[in-house]
């Protein structure tokens, strides 16, 4: 049983307006270009979007703020984009801020049927407002939730016909751990092989987790900063982390 | 680089030691990594899955899949690895990482970190700030003593967002070096140049004087 898909827009059809989206990728590194610009396409509106960064202004989740397709974001850091800046200030658009290794940890813990789980992070900052508290060994910690989500969008180098997926080098970031945490995964792939290709061993995402496999074309792969050895540093982009 | 920011890069590249493993945060103690002694193995730690960031590439070889937590260009050392998100702040939080290099905004007497955030102006994110000051075994702030405007960036208490409480195990400015122990906030070292009473003069958290100091002054 083969779970690739004809193409991106077949993928994403039955995403309905208002669902909470799981996406792979770190600033502009690893994301799910196809999917992202089938949505776009696509116009689905009102979404919640997960994500540890929200692309640049004409890039990556950045194309679903121009198109204000997305009414929340769940992110760590969100400082490349002017889009969301005005959205944001206008009341467009809403924002929950999550230090990155919570977001990652309450994204894993999602996957794994894990409801909640106590981060010593954020105690005594805003991050704690709100949030049950206890003490370990003297030690105070908050209760995070786990976050699933109704559909995630990934990333991989390559993958499968049986949805099992390999990702390259600092690729991998969040994809992995969206993966797991989708009711319904979709993952898009640089290359796609037959099934027992891969070797096993090196399987970052077995199949278990995804349920639809596409095709990525015309890969971009944008680089937010690129900084050589040599003569000077060249930055591209805004000023920002 | 200024002379004040060279005088703290300088200082905080002597926090790290052979074999450790290190996580640089962005701007200043990212050129932490041009001064460290390459006799040394050092491994830097990069928040989005990279255990070994290596120099920046050469010219026509970035690779967008190999970006660091600054979302720069990076290599990766011989030995390093690649792992995802949650694995890297388990290796954070679960204190695997020994010591972190962070910039900072204000820090207070008590040892509280305010770096992510001034109320008025756009929230960017925390980013991972917040779980490296609770997950490395040893926290170092490198900031300049003093703001733009002239005020004491070493506080009695933060007026900006924490991004953690009592956190801070060692600060380094452009003027001086404090340690945060039991006993409260102490200094420790005078960077070149400096005096005590200058270092007094520019402070508003109270600290006591390491007792080498005083006597340095008898």
């Amino acid at each position: 049983m083969s779970k690739t898909w004809a193409s991106a827009a077949d993928a994403v059809r039955d995403i309905p307006d208002g669902s909470t989206l799981i996406v792979g990728g770190f600033g502009l590194c690893g994301i799910p270009e196809t999917l992202i610009q089938a949505l776009v396409e696509q116009g689905t509106s009102g979404l919640t979007a997960v994500s540890n960064n929200c692309g640049v202004d004409d890039w990556g989740l950045g194309l679903l703020l121009r198109t204000k397709q997305i009414r929340k974001m769940v992110s760590s850091y969100v400082g490349e984009n002017k889009t969301f800046e005005s959205q944001y200030l206008s009341g467009e658009l809403e924002v929950e801020l999550v230090p990155q290794g919570t977001l990652a940890e309450r994204i894993r813990a999602g996957g794994a049927g894990i409801p909640g789980f106590y981060t010593p992070t954020g105690v005594g900052t805003v991050v704690a407002d709100g949030k049950e508290q206890k003490e370990f060994d003297g030690r105070t910690y908050l209760l995070e939730r786990g976050i699933v989500g109704d559909f995630a969008l990934v990333k991989a180098w390559k993958a499968d016909t049986l949805g099992n997926l390999v990702y390259r080098k600092t690729s991998r970031n969040f994809n992995p751990l969206a993966a797991a945490a989708g009711r319904i995964t979709i993952a898009e792939a640089e290359e796609i092989v037959p099934a027992g290709a891969l070797d096993p061993d090196e399987i970052h995402t077995p199949g278990v987790y995804v349920q639809r496999v596409v095709q990525g074309f015309g890969y971009e792969k944008r680089i937010e900063r690129l900084t050589v050895r040599g003569a000077g540093v060249q930055v591209q982009g805004r000023e920002g982390r | 680089m200024s002379g004040s920011r060279s005088a703290i890069v300088m200082r905080a590249v002597q926090e790290i030691q052979d074999g450790m493993v290190v996580n640089l945060g962005i701007g200043m103690p990212t050129l932490v990594a041009n001064h460290i002694p390459a006799r040394m193995q050092v491994l830097l730690q990069s928040e989005n899955g990279l255990l070994g960031i290596g120099p920046y590439p050469l010219e026509g070889e970035a690779d967008p899949d190999l970006i660091n937590a600054g979302k720069e260009t990076v290599t990766a050392v011989p030995g390093a690895s690649y792992f995802d998100s949650a694995e890297s702040f388990a290796m954070i939080r679960g204190g695997h990482v020994e010591l972190a290099i962070l910039g900072g905004m204000e820090v207070s007497e008590q040892g509280d970190l305010a770096n992510w955030m001034i109320p008025g102006k756009m929230v960017k994110g925390m980013g991972g700030a917040m779980d490296l000051v609770h997950g490395a075994r040893r926290v170092v702030v490198v900031m300049e003593h003093m703001s733009k405007h002239g005020e004491s960036k070493v506080k009695a208490a933060c007026t900006l967002p924490l991004t953690g409480q009592r956190v801070v195990d060692r600060l380094i400015t452009d003027l001086a070096v404090f340690d945060f122990t039991e006993q409260g906030m102490v200094l420790v070292e005078l960077q070149e140049g400096a005096t005590l009473e200058q270092v007094r003069d520019h402070t508003e958290a109270r600290y006591a004087v390491a007792a080498e100091l005083e006597r340095g002054r008898a």
